[in-house]
């Protein structure tokens, strides 16, 4: 099961690479599409992202928010 | 912005309320939109969406209030800090800011800047210093730094023709209006979260009525510098820290300090 992931507005990326450099899990990299303002986009790539939120804490552009996996909790 | 809902996942970041849904004009990697997003999250965290009123600039930032989801007003060049004081002053149950780039604070606006700081006006100014003049095509700031090339100094700052890179932050810290004065970065992970500590501290002590809050973020213009994003980054670290150091210059109930050479 996965421990966090990203969803990115790749309308609103403009691909500035921060949030790649940013990512410790080396889970991010650009889209080989480009968006509608003429941008590749940042995308996704792999399942190793841990929902640490650096990639979100540099974005210039507000485009990313982070999940993690929801806590279970334990029966009493 | 619509966000999906998935399963067994919960949202741990999401952009602050505060922030309206506009895209931001500004150049890809511009720090100016990461400096929008943590001030209004720290709006959003404290609550004080409805009372707080900011200033915008003449600059790339001018259309500050296109972004920032609160009472806004745009001043003339250099004129935020001042157009800031009269609000505060008809309306001291407001929390007030000025955004302001080193063009506008530290060169048309100096004297506004300082007698600001001097009255200890109770307002935080948050100063975005980028070291040149990002808006009308990289002209050299007061902020530039010695040898650094842009479209007025083709050849490199000359400090013997035209001065030394102007540390407006530290010389503001001196004036006993000023209460607590910091410089920050927007560039790194850890460097976001440190900014946003200290606005929420420079909010909070506004309650407090004692003086002006400060703080300068050191930031970036990949456009102006002519250079990606990512350079821009590196060209922060190893040429804008030495000259803007950060960390704490003036903290309430302690002496004036040197900023540490701490950068991450
Ligand atoms: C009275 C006046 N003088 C000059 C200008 C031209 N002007 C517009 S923005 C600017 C400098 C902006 O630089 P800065 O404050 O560093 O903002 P940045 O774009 O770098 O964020 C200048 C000189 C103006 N708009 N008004
Ligand atoms: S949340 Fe952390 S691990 Fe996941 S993509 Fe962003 S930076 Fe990488
Ligand atoms: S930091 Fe934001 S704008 Fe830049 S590439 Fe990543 S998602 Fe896109
Ligand atoms: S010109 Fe510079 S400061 Fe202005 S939006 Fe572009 S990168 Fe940012
Ligand atoms: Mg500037």
């Amino acid at each position: 099961m996965i421990r966090g992931t990203v969803f990115i507005a790749s309308d609103i990326c403009k691909g500035c690479e921060l949030c790649i450099a940013a990512c410790p899990q080396h889970s991010l990299s650009l889209s080989r599409q480009i968006n509608p303002k003429g941008y590749k986009y940042a995308e996704l790539i792999n399942d190793e992202c841990t929902g640490c939120i650096n990639c979100a804490l540099v974005c210039p552009d507000a485009a990313i928010t982070v999940y993690r996996q929801a806590k279970v909790k334990k029966a009493v | 912005m619509e966000i999906p809902v998935l399963e067994n996942l919960e949202v741990v970041y999401k952009k602050p309320e505060t922030l309206t849904d506009t895209p931001f004009h500004y150049c890809p990697g511009c720090g100016h939109g990461v400096a929008h997003r943590v001030l209004m999250e720290v709006i959003d965290e404290l609550g004080i969406q409805e009372e707080t009123i900011g200033v915008a600039p003449v600059g790339c930032s001018v259309f500050a209030y296109h972004y920032m989801n609160i009472d806004m007003q745009q001043a003339a060049h250099g004129r935020a800090s001042a157009a800031a004081t009269g609000i505060k002053r008809v309306l001291p149950e407001k929390y007030v800011f000025s955004y302001q780039g080193d063009g506008d604070l530290a060169a048309i606006g100096t004297a506004e800047t300082i007698h600001t700081v001097n009255r200890g006006e109770n307002i935080l100014m948050v100063f975005i210093n980028n070291a040149i003049y990002g808006m009308t095509g990289g002209q050299m700031a007061p902020t530039s730094l010695c040898g650094q090339v842009t479209s007025t100094t083709p050849y490199g700052r000359d400090p013997a023709k035209i001065g030394f890179p102007l540390k407006i932050t530290e010389l503001i810290a001196q004036l006993p209006g000023a209460y607590f004065v910091a410089r920050h970065a927007v560039h790194t992970p850890n460097a976001v979260r440190k900014l946003k500590k200290a606005l929420r501290s420079a909010f909070e002590y506004q309650k407090l009525n004692k003086g002006t809050c400060f703080i300068e973020i050191v930031s970036n213009c990949p456009s102006g510098w002519k250079l990606s994003p990512l350079e821009s980054q590196k060209w922060i670290e190893e040429n804008m820290f030495p000259m803007y150091p950060l960390g704490d210059i003036k903290v309430p109930g302690k002496n004036i300090t040197a900023p540490s050479t701490e950068n991450n």
